[in-house]
């Protein structure tokens, strides 16, 4: 059955399927969606219910600098995915290169400011209620920053040997989705951890 | 079939068909209405289906193909907007009940309880008159022309439980950190049987519930007695030292008025199972740190009170029925009865486990 | 002319376009064979290794829910200790629900999917790999807890704390042991595996379909996985989450759970029904698609209602993400979150109830053929009425304050996952067991097993609703004999055995079959969708070339030339 011509088969029009890589990542961004809306919701739930302890307003500081630099990213990883779609490697290297640079920049912010935390505020995950959820929240976005940074980085050493070709553009979308997403949370963490919380 | 509904469930103590009191009434009425409509959805459905298997069976030696019916939408907006309907019947009709129950007055006359729920017993403060008691409940009758319900507020010391007795009013859960509420107006005198329902550890199967329902008076009689502290325990004291004779008569005794036969005399003396001699030792025991007598230097509130151990029928939160023998091989080995209940066995010798016994059967 | 496939009336023409290979037969030492299965990533192995795993399972927790059937026989029963028997039901559950009933369901949807879209293999199949050995290893490690600890016949650190797990029961105050830790971190790794699968069941689906075949042209089961596989996402990753915050309570010294710090307990049991509900229509879904697919058959009649179908189901993927807290109605919510989730729960019926009257329009008309895996469809049929109804009933939030963790609830949710979803996954077996292995299961044995699986089952789960109108709570060791619940307890326990003797025999036919049975050929049922195209078992490729279709019904078009479907979509 499989070679037989039947007269209604979709001769008409090319047969266009979704690319897997995309349909793939965004299911997996929903999972990871739906695990930090619970880690959120724990935090809301909780602002304002500690029995000890240091309070956010007491030793949370807003980190601008690592959010400028984080958010401004998506911006540059757009632009590498621009050049690799107009075979522009050099070009695509170098923006891939800075926005892994920015997100680095963010990371050690948040070190700094756990460093902070932990030895001169004396906040601890086990403090109390507002520790256990800042550094589980944060501490679950800042591992995707690092699992992201990752997979950055194997692209850079492949762009850097020229093995990255504009027929990968499409892996590098997939990945530049993955990136835009960590973003996002940061703005709902943000949110939540600087304004609302505090 | 309501009326056989209760027969049938009259055979056991906790159904939730005999219904004795206005929140179990109330649910109770609101089931048989669902379980019609349920009944007469199953009736229809399978009628429907084994007639169609019966009439549409393929008969022997067929083998072609019916027609090929591929939907119809005017069916499909039947079979949805109909059970739509029957949401919105089922719907109101719970929510009338629901409001009428969880959100009901409290009345003045009513009487107040705080539950507290531990693992594995029950601990009831009734603060309008300063009585702690643990695992039995008792609460006035309630009816129409003396109108007198009991509201409970639940809570929890450690994990999760849950007060069900099903006579008097569906359960409740007991949180820790959280204060829950429900009431009951048992409109007949008895005792009522329930137990723990929100699985709580090792024991949970043993967390048993009693509440007694009593009238007016015998439940003014009973509010009185547990107020009652038990100070001290009257024993009845040899007239004089010489009656214990603890040297027997035999040549070679001192004298009856010597210190070392005073001291042996004291010694006998203190060696006796009776009540006085164990509530010494149940003072020098850890017991005082888990347990309450209220009186007494016992002022522990890991454990139940023991102030009126003996107005209870059952011991362990209805792991078995207080009497002298259970009581003495509880404190003995707890764990003969509830293995994994907290209470530790306390390794006394057997005098000092009959000591205690013997004081703990005065605590009316 | 077409000797594979017996009974066929055939057009002219169409044998050329059939794959006539020779079912593949394996080749190598037995060395080469274990090797094989254990590197491979052919979507139809790996289906075949989740079934396996699964079925190892379910006699295991079979047997486990026999011992607990053992100890309630009587009241103040010593046949095992407090200690034991919690461990048992939790396991018995546990295992149930993430080793018995997402594998096989997941095996099912990894054999069937790509051939039902006329796909190679699923869209990741390296992916497909990771996610059936790491579920697994959670498998394993779960059961490795019974040698921890105290020793076996204390059970060891088997997980005591109920399936659900409720904090702060499982704090590390209450539970100082390891029961807790190995619950959580054998759950969140199967949790893992099943987000794989469920990734890629959707990217096969919307990605890897052959020409021809739209999206309102797939068949109905995968319709139906690729909606519970997006169910998943959203439904194991609070689990994930709550179980990663009990990780952190226990080991990290958080406060999430820790009532004395402000924590709240209320909160374990939001998050942990923000899963567990649409887990059960996670389990459920691949059951209905099981129907969708084998009630046509053998009544001889498309389904009824394709569309309606498609949309009631993820009508109730949707809902089913609202209704969580229908298991804690007596938890304390206000008055107006009970009436909510009341009428939340309620509105579930209505596609469900979409779906049966539409079941049952596909009989309607018919000319219905009895086999083994009609059946077992028609028992589903039945039985998950009844489950409904048991439903709608604990539904009523006021009557659920009695119903509520009470034996009706075992009885209803048992009625659901053995009377619907074992009862269907039963019939896929029969139904699909000769594409797999190429030999037709004996029909003899499938009656055997069905009746006694019908007798039994209604013997217990029938019987079992009434101890819990009579007060009997649920996960109590033992039971006070002056309750009136000795002889239902009694009767239940019978019905569970013969339940056990059914399953057993249903093993036996299978192993038996897979060396004796009759041979299948490509298309013993006379089935219409694509996987009774090719050989059975098919070759690794699948489809010698992609195939074109041009309606729901690709082989009933080429065995009705002169009716096709695709004249009338």
């Amino acid at each position: 059955m499989s070679t037989i011509p039947l007269e209604h088969a979709g001769n008409e029009e090319p047969w266009r399927l979704p690319s897997r890589g995309v349909v793939a990542m965004a299911s997996l961004i929903t999972a990871e969606s739906a695990i930090f809306t619970i880690f959120v919701t724990a935090y809301l739930y909780y602002i304002g219910r500690d029995v000890t302890g240091p309070t956010p307003r007491e030793v949370l500081e807003i980190p601008v600098f690592g959010t400028v630099c984080l958010l401004s990213s998506s911006g540059f990883i757009i632009l590498a995915e621009r050049a690799i779609e107009r075979a522009k490697m050099a070009a695509f290297t170098g923006w891939w290169a800075f926005t892994m640079l920015l997100g680095g920049i963010f990371l050690t912010d948040t070190a700094y400011e756990w460093y902070k935390l932990i030895v001169h505020d004396h906040l601890t995950i086990s403090t109390n209620l507002f520790g256990t959820c800042f550094y589980s929240l944060v501490g679950l976005h800042a591992s995707h920053v690092i699992v992201g940074l990752i997979m950055m980085s194997v692209v850079l050493v492949f762009a850097l040997g020229r093995r990255v070709h504009p027929e990968h553009a499409e892996r590098v979308k997939v990945l530049a989705m993955y990136w835009h997403f960590v973003d996002g949370v940061w703005v709902v963490v943000f949110s939540v951890v600087y304004i609302i919380g505090r | 079939m309501m009326s056989s509904c209760t027969a049938w469930g009259a055979t056991s103590s906790t159904s939730i068909f005999s219904t004795l009191s206005t929140p179990a009434r109330e649910v109770n009425h609101l089931a048989y209405f669902v379980l019609v409509i349920c009944a007469l959805i199953l009736i229809g459905v399978s009628v429907l289906l084994i007639y169609s298997l019966v009439r549409y069976r393929a008969r022997v030696g067929e083998n072609t193909e019916p027609p090929q019916v591929f939907g119809s939408v005017q069916i499909e907006l039947a079979w949805t907007i109909i059970p739509v309907l029957i949401i919105i019947i089922l719907f109101l009709g719970t929510a009338r009940v629901l409001f009428s129950v969880q959100d009901a007055r409290k009345p003045a006359s009513a009487v107040d309880v705080i539950v507290v729920g531990h693992q594995f017993w029950w601990e009831f403060r009734y603060p309008q008159y300063n009585v702690t008691t643990a695992n039995e409940l008792h609460v006035p009758v309630s009816n129409p022309a003396f109108s007198r319900p009991t509201f409970m507020k639940l809570t929890s010391a450690d994990v999760i439980h849950s007060f069900w007795v099903p006579n008097l009013a569906g359960k409740t859960d007991l949180l820790p950190n959280r204060v829950n509420e429900m009431w009951i107006d048992p409109q007949q005198t008895g005792l009522y049987l329930g137990q723990c329902a929100q699985f709580c550890g090792m024991e949970h199967a043993k967390m048993l519930l009693r509440v007694y329902v009593d009238s007016p008076e015998q439940f003014q009689q009973w509010i009185a007695s547990q107020q009652k502290a038990q100070n001290e325990v009257a024993v009845t004291m040899p007239a004089s030292l010489t009656a214990l004779n603890p040297g027997g008569g035999k040549k070679g005794t001192p004298s009856p008025n010597s210190p070392v036969t005073r001291m042996e005399a004291a010694a006998q003396l203190v060696q006796q199972v009776n009540a006085h001699n164990g509530k010494l030792v149940f003072e020098q025991q850890a017991c005082i740190n888990c347990h309450t007598v209220a009186g007494t230097v016992a002022n522990g509130r890991y454990g139940p009170d023991l102030t009126h151990l003996m107005s209870r029928e059952t011991l362990a939160a209805g792991a078995m029925p207080n009497t002298p023998e259970n009581l003495k091989k509880w404190i003995d080995d707890p764990d003969i009865f509830k293995p994994g209940s907290l209470m530790p066995a306390m390794h006394l010798t057997d005098r000092q486990n009959a000591q205690i016994t013997a004081y703990l059967l005065t605590l009316k | 002319m077409g000797t594979d496939t017996p009974g066929i009336p055939i057009g002219g023409g169409i044998e050329a376009g059939i794959d006539r290979t020779r079912p593949y037969a394996t080749r190598g030492t037995y060395l080469e064979v274990i090797h094989s299965w254990i590197v491979t990533v052919d979507h139809k192995k790996l289906g075949i290794l989740y079934i396996s795993y699964a079925l190892v399972f379910l006699l295991v927790a079979g047997v486990e829910a026999l011992m607990i059937r053992v100890q309630l026989f009587f009241p103040h029963n010593n046949f095992v200790s407090p200690a034991t028997f919690n461990r048992l039901f939790t396991m018995h559950g546990t295992t149930m629900v993430f080793l018995v009933g997402m594998p096989i369901l997941f095996g099912f949807g990894n054999y069937l999917v790509p051939l039902m879209v006329g796909a190679r293999d699923m869209a990741f199949p390296r992916l497909n790999a990771f996610s059936f050995w790491i579920s697994a290893f959670a498998g394993l490690l779960l059961y490795y807890s019974f040698i921890g600890g105290v020793g076996l016949s204390g059970t060891g650190s088997a997980p005591d704390v109920a399936w659900f797990a409720y904090a702060p029961l499982t704090e590390r105050a209450f539970s100082p042991g390891h029961s807790t830790d190995y619950w959580a971190v054998a759950i969140l790794a199967s949790g893992i595996g099943s987000i794989g699968t469920a990734i890629n069941i959707i990217a096969t689906v919307f990605c890897m379909r052959c020409k021809g075949m739209t999206l309102l042209r797939i068949p109905l089961l995968p319709w139906l996985y690729a909606t519970m596989s997006f169910l998943t996402l959203i439904t194991i990753s609070p689990l994930t989450a709550a179980q990663a915050m009990l990780i952190i309570d226990r080991y990290l010294g958080g406060h999430f759970f820790d009532t004395q710090a402000g924590g709240s307990a209320i909160l374990w049991a939001h998050f942990f029904w923000i899963f567990g509900h649409p887990e059960v229509y996670v389990l459920v879904l691949p059951a209905f698609a099981f129907a969708n697919e084998i009630i046509p058959v053998f009544s001889r009649k498309a389904i009824f209602g394709y569309p309606a179908m498609v949309s009631a189901s993820v009508a109730i993927a949707f809902i089913s993400t609202g209704v969580w807290a229908h298991h804690m109605f007596t938890i304390g919510m206000t008055s107006f979150g009970n009436a909510f989730f009341t009428l939340s729960t309620m509105l579930v019926s209505i596609p469900t109830g979409i779906k049966t009257f539409n079941w049952l329009a596909t009989i309607w008309g018919g000319k219905i053929r009895f086999e083994t895996p009609m059946l077992f469809s028609i028992a589903f049929l039945f039985q998950f009425v009844i489950a409904g109804l048991t439903g709608i009933m604990l539904s009523i939030s006021a009557w659920n304050w009695q119903l509520h963790n009470s034996y009706f609830v075992v009885a209803h949710f048992h009625y659901v996952l053995v009377g619907a979803i074992v009862f269907m996954i039963f019939a896929a077996i029969y139904y699909w067991y000769p594409k797999m292995t190429g030999r037709m299961l004996d029909d003899r044995l499938g009656k055997w097993h069905f009746w006694l699986m019908v007798i039994g089952f209604h013997l217990t789960f029938d019987t079992m609703h009434f101890p819990g109108l009579l007060g009997m709570p649920r996960q109590i060791f033992t039971y006070e004999p002056d309750r009136g619940w000795t002889l239902l307890n009694q009767i239940v326990s019978v019905g569970g055995f013969i339940q056990a003797i059914a399953v057993l025999i249903l093993v036996y036919n299978m192993v038996h079959s897979y060396f004796r049975g009759d041979e299948a050929g490509a298309d013993p049922w006379d089935a219409w969708t694509l996987e009774w195209s090719i050989p059975s078992p098919p070759p690794p490729y699948n489809f010698a070339t992609d195939p074109v279709v041009a309606s729901r019904r690709p082989l009933w078009d080429l065995k009705h030339p002169e009716d096709p479907d695709s004249a009338f979509e």
